[in-house]
């Protein structure tokens, strides 16, 4: 039987289209347990690759025969050993390209929809890892926002539809992944822009997005309007697309709200983020499509594999913004904290400039899932 | 640390470093010692997890220059 080798993108493919696949885990269990490919329709058996040196004999018993089966490892070589010896076996099995660092690193890109004056709002799906980045393009102009570190992804994107990069924004000041921001922005030449009260710190030169700054892009003047919406981090800026899409960073996620604490300021924070998702979220038209910076979970994938849900509905399901009770508001975004990102202190400080780490240190240090939402 | 032998892994991807070292383990004695060297970040976890799951004690580990270092003593 023949070993076959599946991409991140084909594994991305079967989650959209809730396809079964039967995943067999052989990373140790503390990696597996902190950290899996989900889909709707997968199911998991994990065994270390460690435990089945001396053969496969043991597991055969608890492989499906009538579905796909993908072996996963951390790095690629573990899975192709194991996939070497089930197909000795005599099963059709096939392995993951590159293993879970590549599925860490894989983007899809979606479209989220028109803008009204003409453009596209585009979301890029970090799969792997939950984050979602934004390209928006009008007239062969694009805006980039909260991008991740695979740079050439967004460049290579953004010249296969035509358009030039001229703005790239974050939200915030990341603190579970490594922006690419910075880094495309010099690339392209175009213009970094950050908000200042979460780049007090940083190395580097930057455009300060303040409230009230629009940026604009295209010859129809799509507007992307900032807006300060402190209490995932002090700066936190959301963004109001062509008056139909409001990109809601780390403040606002679709089943949860952002955690206040990744910086360390917890108490100080939770009074702007209730102020921002009670009062400044409740002030906007509800018929804008919330894209949040990240999703927690593989049920909040709409069906054409994008994230994103109207304001209204938000207000009408999202736990997070009905709480009238602000002592338990409080107690939920300050304690009972989920464990914070890996390497989260690091990553901060990669963000400010002041770490340059190399590329093999950096997928290092944003291994695992992220944890930006409160629960 | 009276390890009988020393096996260099240094270089070698995952799975190499723990193939090599369970080759090597099965050539000693109960009681004996074998000391590894690697440079594969993976063997971290995975050395002292395997080791746990043959019953073999991790006796010693260091990190010195990016060479990551073991002694496990055979079950």
């Amino acid at each position: 039987m023949t070993v076959q080798v599946m991409t991140s993108a084909d594994v991305t493919k079967k989650i959209f289209n809730k396809e079964k696949l039967f995943i067999l885990d052989v990373r140790n269990q503390s990696e597996y347990n902190d950290w899996k490919i989900e889909g709707e329709n997968f199911t998991h058996l994990n065994v270390p690759y460690f435990e089945l040196l001396d053969g496969v004999d043991g597991i055969l018993d608890k492989l499906p025969s009538n579905q796909d089966i993908l072996v996963v490892c951390a790095k690629e070589g573990s899975s192709a050993m194991v996939a070497d010896m089930l197909s000795e076996a005599g099963l059709d099995i096939s392995y993951l390209k590159g293993g879970m660092k590549a599925w860490s690193e894989h983007l899809e890109p979606v479209k989220v929809g028109d803008l009204k004056d003409g453009g596209q709002m585009y979301q890029f799906v970090r799969i792997g890892k939950g984050c979602l980045s934004y390209m928006v393009v009008s007239d062969g102009e694009a805006a980039l926002i909260d991008a991740t570190r695979m740079t050439d992804v967004f460049i290579n994107f953004a010249d296969s539809i035509g358009a030039k990069i001229t703005h790239v924004l974050d939200t915030h000041l990341h603190a579970d992944h490594i922006s690419g921001g910075r880094q495309i922005a010099e690339k392209t030449g175009a213009t970094y822009w950050l908000p200042p009260k979460d780049a007090t710190e940083v190395t580097f030169a930057y455009e300060p997005l303040e409230d009230e700054n629009d940026v604009t892009i295209g010859h129809t003047t799509i507007n992307i309007h900032a807006f300060y919406s402190p209490g995932h981090t002090i700066g936190s800026t959301s963004f109001v697309v062509g008056e139909q899409f409001l990109l809601s960073g780390d403040i606002l996620f679709i089943n949860s709200i952002g955690r206040p604490d990744l910086a360390g300021k917890a108490e100080d924070w939770v009074s702007d983020l209730r102020e921002t998702l009670y009062s400044r979220y409740k002030a906007l038209s509800d018929e804008l499509i919330v894209l949040p910076a990240h999703f927690m979970t593989i049920d909040e994938l709409n069906d054409n594999g994008t994230v994103g849900k109207k304001l209204k509905t938000l207000f009408a399901q999202n736990h997070g913004l009905n709480i009238a009770d602000e002592d338990e508001f409080r107690k939920m975004v300050t304690e009972n904290l989920p464990p914070q990102p890996n390497a989260y202190q690091e990553i901060r400080q990669t963000n400010m400039g002041k770490m340059n780490p190399e590329e093999e240190k950096q997928r290092e240090m944003e291994i695992g899932p992220n944890r930006c939402a409160v629960s | 640390m009276d390890a009988v032998k020393v096996l260099d892994a240094k270089g070698l991807a995952c799975p190499m470093p723990i193939v090599k070292t369970k080759k090597a383990m099965d050539e000693l004695e109960s009681g004996q010692i074998l000391e590894i060297h690697t440079t594969d970040k993976g063997a971290l976890n995975d050395l002292p997890a395997w080791a746990k799951s043959s019953g073999h004690e991790v006796v010693k580990q260091e990190e010195e220059n990016e060479v990551i270092k073991f002694w496990i003593k055979k079950a």
